[in-house]
């Protein structure tokens, strides 16, 4: 008797106890003198049912979970006899949550090994490398352009133009950079990718390399992702020792190699030029723009910078899907989003799908609504940096374009859910007192504004002279917006603003007038 | 509970060297520092400076920059609380307040036997199955008052 099991070695399912599960399931094994095969996977983004174990089978792989310790033996049982579990849910493949999505950019995350390269490319790994090599650089980045894909990270820049920028300014060095500084609360697309299937990402930048002429890599990620440190090291050696990293990649004549750098807790490091600073070893401060990373980005050279996203969305994109990929989405907004459900949500997770889906099928549909049961009352979309929307707004379509023209932003396309006990005003005052925390103090607007906009927002709640300084409130956020180097301090007034606008009567009685005109 | 060496100029030379060759290397070389010793030592500082041809003030700049390094070593446990709006929203404020009445101790300051450093984290991207934590590097979520007294019990032993 023997069994192959798949068991997620991400970190949200190790923090709900998947490493405990997988020992559990040793052990039980053993005792019955089962022959187990316990694969350790990324997560399949479903993570109401994590740790999920799956276990392989003629007709696929059928699910299990939320899978705790206790219950391995009876799991056991189930899956040797193929029979009856509480917390059997069939094949995978075909959970409708699952099933529902379009997975292009996280097609195998969750499936194959991610310390493998062999199960990478038995997944249809490295085939967008082995065409890239074939062509020249301009077919390159006509594929990237064909796409429409935009950058991931939040700005949603075109990822061809900005390649292009960088593919037509000579230089003797150029470098790919790898903005995995994902420290927006309710996303973890990033680190789901980079544990769950790092060869994507690698791919995707050894893509750049190619059509840009870079040589060189890195990826800085933030040091709250230990994991994703770890599986990002470990592929990276492994593409090295199969030959698609070094010198001659593939037996061509181009050369790329990769180095990760962990980040030291600060938010303000996902913004890119800071980034920049951090990685040449500096205090993180915002450089203004221009010049752009493009013409002059790390150690004053040339530089790609996009997020993880982006570059994983490249080998589909490279291996022929160019067309395929832009045929997704609406308006400007082309192919799929990798979007992350999360806070007080039913079914949190990632879920993958062409723009164009709205705001309330996300929550209310995909979601499930909230964990505690209890009303929608407010939706944070795009980090910290991101506007709270109310039921009301439940129709905005999930795209660039038509969530800026509602005063929100998609960002880097987390959904943050909070039920009816939710104090705005404390969640605008968290937006200002975060800014100020995590400000790199460059500018006035952002490093000033945000703790006097703290300070403000406390009288608020206090009741203290409200209708004024309520209008302080939204001056500091207008000078902040108009002022800031950067996002941090240009984004910040949106939570705040939009908290103030659609929750009006959070913040503290209500002006003097209209009570008058009551 | 993870175990560090004490301060050795020795040692610290060694292991600025080790890496002074990285193209900027100064975030790189505080990271193994604070590996190594639990923090970032202040004789450290002109070390690193003269290594990679920097000013002390540029150094000294960069180790207060970010919010990782430590200038001193921490209590023998960390707990960092997750305080960012995905947990907010799933009841993380009231868990944190619990942590700290437990502990005795607010969040940002070691407890006054130097068993426990309570911390704030600003996302751990553990988003959906929130509020999370992390002791000691181990990560934790689906906190509840039950999982969160069992984790303040654990970094108090």
């Amino acid at each position: 008797m023997s069994l192959r099991l798949f068991i997620p070695r991400d970190a949200g399912a190790v923090a709900v106890g998947a490493d405990e599960v997988a020992l559990a399931l040793e052990q039980a094994a053993g005792k019955r003198g089962v022959a187990l095969e316990i694969v350790r996977t990324g997560s399949r983004g479903l993570y109401w049912l994590e740790p999920m174990v799956e276990v392989a089978t003629p007709k696929g792989r059928v699910g299990f979970g939320p899978v705790s310790a206790a219950d391995v033996a009876s799991l056991l049982e189930a899956m040797l006899s193929d029979g009856p579990h509480a917390l059997r849910l069939g094949l995978t493949e075909e959970i409708p949550w699952l099933k529902r999505q379009t997975r292009l950019t996280f097609a195998r995350c969750g499936i194959i090994d991610p310390r493998s390269v062999e199960d990478y490319r038995a997944h249809d790994g490295y085939k967008g490398l082995e065409r890239a090599l074939k062509l020249t650089s301009d077919a390159i980045l006509a594929d990237v352009t064909a796409s429409g894909l935009r950058g991931r990270g939040g700005a949603g820049f075109p990822t061809g133009i900005k390649w292009k920028t960088v593919a037509q300014t000579a230089a003797d060095q150029k470098y790919i950079i790898c903005n995995a500084d994902e420290g927006d609360s309710g996303t973890f697309a990033d680190r789901m990718i980079m544990e769950g299937d790092p060869f994507v990402v690698i791919e995707g930048m050894t893509i750049a390399g190619v059509a840009v002429g870079a040589t060189k890599g890195y990826v800085y990620i933030r040091s709250e992702y230990p994991h994703a440190v770890a599986a990002m090291n470990a592929a990276i050696a492994a593409a090295r020792r199969a030959g698609y990293l070094g010198s001659g990649i593939c037996g061509s004549k181009h050369s790329f190699d990769l180095e990760v750098r962990v980040g030291a807790g600060a938010y303000v490091c996902g913004e890119e030029t800071s980034l920049l600073e951090s990685l040449e070893g500096r205090r993180g401060l915002v450089r203004a723009k221009p010049p752009l990373p493009a013409h002059k980005g790390l150690f004053g050279k040339p530089s790609v910078i996009n997020n993880v996203l982006s570059f994983a969305a490249i080998p589909f994109i490279l291996a022929g899907g160019a067309k395929a990929y832009a045929d997704f989405g609406m308006g400007r907004s082309r192919g799929t989003m990798p979007i992350q459900l999360a806070g007080n949500i039913k079914h949190g997770g990632l879920f993958e799908t062409a723009f164009g889906v709205t705001l309330g099928e996300l929550v209310d549909d995909i979601g499930g609504g909230t964990l505690t049961g209890r009303p929608v009352r407010a939706v944070q979309v795009g980090g910290p940096l991101g506007a709270y929307f109310p039921r009301a707004l439940f129709d905005t379509p999930f795209d660039y374009e038509a969530f800026a023209a509602r005063d929100g932003l998609i960002g880097h396309g987390g959904v943050v859910v909070f039920d009816d006990t939710v104090d705005m005003a404390k969640q605008a005052r968290f937006a200002m007192e975060f800014c100020a925390i995590e400000s790199c103090g460059k500018c006035t607007p952002c490093r000033i504004g945000a703790v006097r906009g703290t300070e403000t927002i406390d009288k608020i709640r206090a009741g203290e002279r409200v209708a004024e300084n309520l209008a302080v409130v939204e001056d500091l956020c207008n000078t902040m917006k108009f002022g800031s180097l950067c996002a941090l301090g240009g984004f910040t007034p949106y939570p705040v603003m939009s908290a103030l606008t659609h929750f009006r009567e959070d913040f503290g009685p209500a002006p003097k007038r209209l009570q008058a005109a009551e | 509970m993870p175990v560090y060496e004490p301060w050795e100029a020795k040692r610290g030379a060694e292991i600025i060297a080790e890496h002074s060759h990285l193209e900027g290397a100064t975030l790189v070389i505080l990271h193994a520092l604070q590996e190594a010793f639990g923090y970032v030592p202040e004789p450290a500082i002109p070390m690193i400076a003269s290594a990679l041809n920097l000013s002390r003030a540029e150094v000294h700049g960069v180790v207060t920059f970010y919010h990782d390094f430590r200038h001193k070593p921490a209590g023998k446990h960390v707990l960092k609380l997750c305080r960012a709006e995905a947990c907010q929203a799933a009841g993380g404020d009231a868990l944190a307040a619990r942590a700290e009445a437990k502990l005795g101790v607010k969040i940002g300051n070691t407890s006054a036997d130097e068993r426990v450093t309570l911390e704030p984290i600003y996302c751990l991207g553990l988003c959906a199955t929130a509020p999370s934590a992390m002791l000691d590097g181990r990560v934790v979520a689906r906190l509840d008052e039950a999982r969160i007294d069992a984790l303040v019990a654990e970094a108090q032993q």
